[in-house]
């Protein structure tokens, strides 16, 4: 380790607010570029079973491609 | 081989396999950005130069790499897609695009951060910065040409014509603003040549570097995901899939 | 039914092109009229003093043609695209790679051709020194033809869509970027009293790799755009 203290770790000697907004940034778009698509996938999923429901609820004996 | 082929190009094998995969890359890759970014942050020394400010390199640069090697996964991807018609590898291409601008993003703001403290200015238009601004461009470029188009097969093709334009010229564009800056190049400003780099932060460095690869194909694969579902939404696998994931 | 050989349809083709532009003179004044207005824009806005203007000149004259060609080739396969022309371009027998070039080299005779040899009446107006007009009109020859045959690619991509104008720019712009750093290089060099002649060579290089490779994403794009 080589910073002392917890204070010197935030401060790096006066650039400590560059350095932590930089990786905070970062640290935002990663979530970002992760959290999205599966965002995606699971918003699709659930109008999908939405829809399935839906068709199913109306008990059609005749399956009418959408 | 050609088995091996003929699986990459089914949805439902690729989406079963990449979820496999995840599983374990995922977390994986999650810990090393942490434990990458504590050994850069905390466990090496600062630059006698530059003092504490250096420790952006540890995210600048691997963006900065990833996301130009992202441009070429891209344009492989397309000019697989146009070649072999597969319909994985467009919808490959189309999830590179977003994830590198993002990560050329991440490398003009946090270059621009590292500049502030080190040359005293938030931008200056060095040839590496330039470049890597006209990189934006040409990822946004592919986002919007993609979201112009109704018909998604189609926008795929014509960004991956654009993607194989745009790795023509990729290496065109660099030399260019490389040549551009050294003919204005002011005196006394000098961030390239005579870069030598400590062990002791070379290696958390190509450790990130690794490490953003790993997210990059993480995030890549998600979207594949997401888009897989999107485009075979109407097959029967997709819908058991919804069902068996029903919650009540 | 007989068919025509390449070079003839080319021909045939180039001549239609040519013939079409010149039936509307407006349309191939606009470009350069544009030219001139937004070289008008620079005094107004940097101030009339003729030493700043010209030593921002070579810069102002490069943007602007880059601009008024970036305008021009939205329209390029406009109309035969809307008239389902293009269709029948696509049907023809002869390869779509020489069409492509054919409808290029008429688009560019109407405006950077045109542009090139006006341009020295404009560096006069911006005050330009007169030992860099040559390599100023040189510079514009063969780099607008670069411009053009990549801002091809970017209206054979873009043809098709309703709101393409805006698109293509973005598409096209970062392209235009090295052809813009040796053109404006080639005139600051003729300034300085350099040669101007490395510049000239390297932008002959791009032009040739052009020519070489941008018909074939032309062509690529167009059947893309015409699928659509």
């Amino acid at each position: 380790m080589y910073f002392e203290s917890l204070s010197a770790v935030l401060q790096m000697d006066g650039h400590g607010g560059f350095v932590w907004s930089a990786y905070l940034i970062t640290l935002v778009v990663i979530v970002y570029i992760l959290y999205a698509p599966r965002r995606r996938e699971q918003r699709f999923l659930r109008q999908l079973r939405g829809q399935i429901r839906r068709n199913s609820g109306a008990a059609a004996p005749v399956r009418e491609e959408s | 081989m050609w088995s091996f082929f003929h699986k990459l190009g089914s949805p439902p094998w690729l989406y079963r396999i990449s979820g496999s995969i995840l599983r374990w890359l995922l977390p994986l890759t999650l810990l090393a950005l942490v434990a990458g970014s504590v050994w850069g942050l905390l466990f090496t020394a600062p630059d006698f130069r530059q003092g504490n400010s250096y420790r952006i390199i540890y995210i600048h640069v691997p963006a900065a790499v990833v996301a130009l090697a992202g441009y070429y996964v891209m344009a492989i991807a397309g000019a697989v897609s146009l070649i072999w018609r597969m319909k994985m590898a467009d919808i490959a291409m189309r999830a590179c695009a977003p994830i590198g601008a993002a990560l050329t993003f991440v490398a003009l703001v946090t270059g621009s951060i590292w500049g502030k403290p080190t040359w005293g200015t938030w931008w200056v238009w060095d040839a590496r910065i330039t470049s890597m601004l006209i990189l934006l461009f040409l990822y946004l470029g592919v986002v919007a040409l993609y979201e112009a188009y109704e018909n998604k097969a189609l926008a795929a093709k014509a960004c991956a014509v654009l993607s194989l334009v745009g790795t023509v010229n990729i290496p065109i564009i660099y030399k260019s603003v490389d040549w551009w800056y050294s003919l204005h190049q002011p005196a006394s400003i000098k961030f390239t040549g005579g870069s030598t780099i400590d062990p002791s932060m070379l290696y958390p460095l190509l450790f990130m570097i690794v490490t953003f690869y790993a997210l990059f194909t993480c995030s890549l694969l998600l979207n594949m995901r997401a888009e897989i579902l999107q485009r075979e939404a109407r097959t029967g696998w997709v819908r058991r899939l919804a069902g068996e994931r029903e919650p009540g | 039914m007989n068919t025509l050989s390449t070079p003839v349809f080319c021909g045939l083709l180039l001549r239609r092109q040519l013939v079409l532009g010149l039936r509307k003179p407006i349309e191939i004044g606009n470009p350069l009229l544009f030219f001139a207005m937004v070289i008008a824009l620079f005094p107004l806005g940097l101030g009339p003093a003729p030493d700043t203007l010209a030593v921002f000149a070579p810069g102002i004259l490069w943007i602007v043609a880059l601009l008024s060609n970036l305008l021009s080739s939205d329209g390029v396969f406009r109309s035969d695209f809307e008239d389902g022309s293009l269709e029948q371009l696509l049907l023809a027998p002869q390869p779509l790679y020489f069409s492509a070039l054919a409808y290029v080299l008429a688009q560019w005779l109407l405006t950077g051709f045109l542009l090139a040899l006006l341009s020295p009446l404009f560096a006069v107006m911006l005050g330009l020194d007169a030992a860099a007009i040559p390599a100023l009109a040189a510079s514009l020859l063969l780099g607008t033809g670069v411009l053009s045959l990549v801002g091809g690619i970017g209206a054979a991509l873009t043809v098709g869509l309703q709101r393409g104008g805006m698109l293509i720019s973005l598409l096209i712009l970062p392209f235009y970027m090295p052809v813009l750093i040796f053109g404006s290089g080639a005139v600051q060099a003729a300034l300085a009293g350099a040669s101007a002649a490395p510049y000239l060579a390297i932008l002959g290089a791009m032009l040739c790799m052009a020519v070489a490779l941008a018909p074939a994403a032309i062509a690529a794009g167009l059947r893309i755009s015409v699928d659509a």
